[in-house]
């Protein structure tokens, strides 16, 4: 995909966001209430409104080709690019989706030592350090510190040895 | 309530707690929480339902009374209906270890909006720790010393009287609509995010009067900047002995703000047990008694079955008001 | 002003106390760890560190806090500069340098710069505090709605020069931000409001921190992956005295812009409404606006990370002033703060300052030496901030986003906040690429809130007539210095060209 094209596509979903949230505005008043002032709608209806003309700007540029985005036929990812963050983002929503079922301790213990070992590389000995480290100190951080439990969800019996010697 | 009775009570309150611990040994292992306790706040940082919880947390950690922690999260979405669901939600996965400091809102907010399918009846009575009180407020230098000059200041504006208030809808708007029914008047109601907010704007005048909780106004009261005019409490508070109440002006009306706790829905008798027992010491600790003499709140301890018929009575008594307002 | 020496110096005696002075540097320290972590703020340090000051004299705890407070303040530059995550809303301007500075190989200049104006900020209005304390606050208490409202127009007007040069993506980039700010509870109505497919998530609306963490955090991270293709970002850094006294030798590029943005910050501070985010928003606009090199901020300037920083300490102490004169919290952190002095059994408001002096007086004491404390510690812990960077970035990377991910959950402590977090990070990026300028949405979600509330509070009291906003003396003010901000680059613009052709 070209950069030109990547501005059109994200200048219609911009558009399509902003219509989106208009119409959901619409629940709620938008007009102007007398003697009150605007309606709890409007502040959002006639933002969205907003962003929708200047979508349509962007859109208009695009076809006058005015900024340097539209007149660009570069790549908008290159594939090493799409690759490198592909694989980020992959990786984080693997995180994200593990720790509803494993909770966030065992998902960390994947995530770094997928991201360490097989996309940096790295030798054992930092891919385990970090893999192990980062997570005692989230824990010391967290749950010791400061207090704030992280979610476990079914690791969760695990914790309970260690949360008698720690509290 | 006579001396007697309350010496009575505080008798029959010491032998229960006696009774429960003689018989603990009996009762195979008693239960205590594993992990730490997700103590939810129904409200905001900073206000007063805040304040109490984080007031009763501190009691309970400086006591030791607590093997786990219990740890504070504000759930001030939707007027508390995030705080709702998402303790109808751990009635489902995890009933146990969480708790949750409740406010009016635990009425009004399943009752204005049923699409949440919220039912307060399911939830765990664990304790009424206090209800505040409220009085009517206004500025210094209005001039207004009492009640009638009030109603005739506030007939003459009309419209233009503003009665700041904390959210649309709740505790303060239902009194407002009380003393514009009850008076003829035709307050204009501004809300505010929290008491705090509130307090300043009748201190600066930006607003003509205020429905107030004591501790909200208590510091410019002091300084002599605003005035209390009337109590919407059965008898006169000790800090203000000059207002009196409605019910003395010939209104019958007597408001309250609860500050309970309570538990996950389908929490286990056990667990429900050590919560209450936990928050009764709370209750009866010195600390709280000075905050509850400070800041002249009424309420004495309720829990279990006679907490949840207080909570049914006062969702009626909710539902009526919001019906008349046109809110349901 | 005898009195007031006379109070200050019993204040600095008090501080000085062994167990208080040994609180106060624990607090500083413990502070700037806590700020230093992305999504970790004050509130975090303070809430959670209430209980424990129970355990000692009120004096030694507020005093404790205060340090937190204090250590937290500049422990956020340190996340918005090295990592290029701020920490708090205070610290969103501090990346606008702080960050290209870092990337450049500076982060140790911009680190110092920071501490330093943080130092200037903190001690110049904890002069203010002193002096003009008392009708301070009653100047705090004549702003009612119209006057928030005509601060925040101020607010948005100070940083009109933020925004890229595509004037229809800086506009949607501003109006997506209000747009994300309004989700959650209308107060005015007390009606929910763009709640999507009724996920209950968003009834508390959405944090600010979601989505810095997400543009700042997330996005950031991908755009520097691309760039770097996994490689180290910096290779070597300069940690010799020599360099380090260079850099307090560059004090003199910034010490004016500092000294304003202190001044500034302390006022915004004192206002209940304001807080420290819109002062040091308002400090780096200024120091854009009427710096001779506008050009150049943005890409590394080092005013640029000093007068944000001069500002948000500034106004982290004026903040004390409306919770200790009329117990209203001008922020999250103070609001604990208030109500731990509550729970103490004291009472905010007008009269504390007679009723309780020592109290008062030894946490103005409190704030001059956790001040000074804060600004060493910091200084010394600067050559291991930078050393963060020296990581390859594959190993610092995943650090970040799981940082990122902690820090997104801990404020509200719902997965559901980590979900929008990592889409707003991937649109972040998406639209980076495209040239969209993302600083402003992150500004608009900030102030979006109090815009909106003040202005229909406003006309509910005025019963809908807009002129209240131009009748008020304080707003009229107020509005017409926004127009003249507006108006400034505008009138500069149409000078130069008058002056090419003589």
């Amino acid at each position: 995909m070209t950069v030109r094209t990547a501005e059109l596509v994200m200048a219609i979903a911009t558009m399509l966001i902003s219509i989106a949230i208009m119409w959901k505005s619409t629940e709620l008043s938008i007009g102007w209430v007398p003697q009150k002032g605007p309606g709890s709608g409007a502040w959002p209806f006639w933002l969205s409104t907003g962003m929708l003309l200047a979508s349509a700007a962007t859109l208009v540029r695009w076809f006058l080709r005015a900024t340097p985005e539209s007149r660009s036929e570069e790549t908008y990812i290159s594939r090493t690019a799409f690759y490198v963050v592909g694989v980020s983002v992959g990786a984080i929503l693997f995180l994200l989706i593990a720790t509803n079922f494993i909770g966030i301790y065992f998902a960390l213990l994947l995530f770094l030592f997928f991201y360490l070992r097989f996309v940096g590389r790295h030798s054992w000995t930092t891919t385990l350090s970090v893999t192990i480290g980062v997570p005692v100190f989230i824990f010391c951080m967290f749950e010791w510190a400061l207090t704030i439990p992280l979610p476990k969800a079914i690791s969760e019996p695990l914790f309970y040895p260690i949360y008698d010697l720690i509290y | 309530m006579s001396i007697a009775r309350r010496g009575m009570l505080a008798l029959v309150g010491a032998l229960g707690i006696g009774a429960v611990a003689a018989s603990a040994p009996g009762v195979a292992q008693a239960w205590e929480p594993q992990k730490p306790v997700e103590f939810v706040i129904m409200a905001g940082q900073g206000g007063g339902a805040d304040k109490m919880a984080r007031l009763m947390q501190t009691v309970i950690e400086k006591n030791g009374w607590s093997s786990k922690p219990l740890t504070p999260i504000n759930k001030p979405g939707g007027s508390g209906a995030e705080a709702l669901v998402h303790l109808k939600t751990k009635g489902g996965s995890d009933p146990d270890h969480t708790i949750m400091v409740t406010l009016n809102s635990f009425y009004t907010t399943p009752l204005r909006q049923p699409g949440l399918g919220v039912d307060i009846a399911t939830f765990t009575p664990i304790a009424r720790m206090a209800e505040d009180t409220f009085l009517l407020w206004v500025h210094k230098d209005s001039g207004i010393t009492n009640i009638e000059e009030f109603v005739v200041a506030a007939k003459e504006a009309g419209n233009d009287w503003v009665m700041a208030g904390t959210g649309k809808l709740q505790e303060d708007q239902l009194l407002t609509d009380f003393l514009n029914a009850a008076y003829g008047l035709n307050m204009k109601y501004v809300p505010y995010k929290g008491g705090g907010k509130v307090a300043k704007q009748l201190a600066g005048q930006h607003a003509n009067s205020t429905v107030n909780n004591p501790s909200e106004q208590e510091g410019f009261y002091a300084s002599g900047d605003t005035v209390p005019l009337a109590a919407f409490t059965p008898d006169r508070l000790e800090l203000f002995p000059d207002a009196p109440t409605f019910r003395e002006l010939g209104q019958d009306f007597v408001y309250f703000m609860q500050r309970s706790v309570v538990g996950a829905p389908g929490m286990s008798d056990e667990a429900a047990a050590y919560y209450r027992e936990l928050f009764q010491k709370v209750y009866e600790s010195e600390d709280w008694q000075a905050y509850r003499k400070k800041k002249s709140l009424y309420g004495d301890f309720l829990s279990d079955q006679a907490l949840m018929d207080y909570w049914m009575t006062e969702r009626e008594i909710h539902k009526a008001m919001l019906s008349e307002m046109g809110a349901l | 002003m005898e009195s007031i020496l006379l109070s200050l110096s019993g204040g600095l005696l008090e501080a000085f106390q062994p167990l208080n002075l040994l609180m106060i540097v624990i607090g500083c320290v413990v502070g700037l760890f806590i700020g230093a972590m992305p999504g970790l703020g004050s509130v975090n340090g303070v809430a959670i560190l209430l209980p424990i000051t129970f355990l000692v004299p009120p004096n030694a705890a507020i005093m404790f806090l205060a340090a937190i407070y204090y250590g937290a303040m500049y422990g956020g530059a340190i996340s918005s500069i090295t990592l290029g995550i701020p920490g708090a809303s205070t610290a969103v301007a501090t990346v606008f340098d702080g960050r290209p500075l870092a990337i450049a190989g500076k982060a140790d200049q911009a680190l110092t710069a920071a501490a330093i104006a943080s130092f200037v900020g903190g001690t110049v209005s904890v002069v203010l505090f002193t002096l003009f304390a008392p009708p301070l606050a009653d100047f705090a208490l004549r702003f009612g709605p119209p006057e928030e409202f005509a601060l925040m127009v101020l607010a948005f007007a100070t940083f009109i020069g933020l925004g890229g040069d595509d004037i229809p993506k800086t506009i949607f980039s501003i109006l997506i931000g209000l747009v994300l700010a309004t989700i959650g509870l209308d107060i005015i109505s007390g009606r929910p409001r763009l709640i999507f497919f009724d996920i209950s998530g968003f009834m508390h609306g959405i944090n600010f921190l979601v989505l810095a963490i997400g543009i700042y955090g997330i996005g950031e991270m991908l755009w520097t992956l691309e760039q770097t293709e996994g490689n180290v970002i910096v290779h070597k850094v300069n940690m010799s005295w020599r360099a380090f006294l260079t850099n307090l030798g560059h004090v003199k590029y910034y010490i004016k812009t500092t000294i304003l943005g202190s001044i500034l910050g302390y006022f915004v501070g004192t206002l209940p409404a304001a807080g420290a985010t819109p002062a040091s928003l308002m400090s780096y606009g200024l120091a854009k606006t009427f710096s001779k090199d506008p050009e150049s901020f943005g890409k590394g300037n080092v005013a640029g990370v000093a007068a944000p920083e001069a500002a948000n300490n500034a106004a982290s102490t004026g903040s004390m002033l409306p919770m200790i004169t009329l117990g209203i919290p001008g922020s999250p952190t103070t609001a604990i703060l208030l109500g731990g002095m509550i729970i103490w059994g004291l009472r905010p408001g007008p009269l504390l300052f007679t009723e309780h002096p020592d109290f008062v007086w030894g946490l103005i004491g409190s704030l001059y030496v956790a001040n000074a404390f804060t600004v060493l510690i910091n200084l010394a812990f600067i050559p291991l901030f930078v050393r963060v960077l020296t990581m390859p970035f594959t190993v610092l990377a995943p650090i970040i986003f799981v940082l990122c991910v902690v820090g997104g959950y801990a404020p509200s402590q719902t997965m559901h906040d980590v979900w929008l977090m990592l889409l707003f990070g991937v649109a972040g990026y998406l639209l980076r690429k495209l040239n969209y300028p993302v600083a402003p949405a992150v500004l608009a979600i900030v102030l979006g809130p109090l815009a909106e509330q003040s202005f229909r509070q406003s006309l509910l009291g005025s019963q809908g007539e807009v002129w209240i906003f131009f009748e008020r003396p304080i707003s009229a003010t107020c509005i017409a210095i926004a127009a003249a901000l507006v108006l400034y680059p505008v009138l500069r613009g149409l000078r130069k060209p008058a002056k090419a052709q003589a």
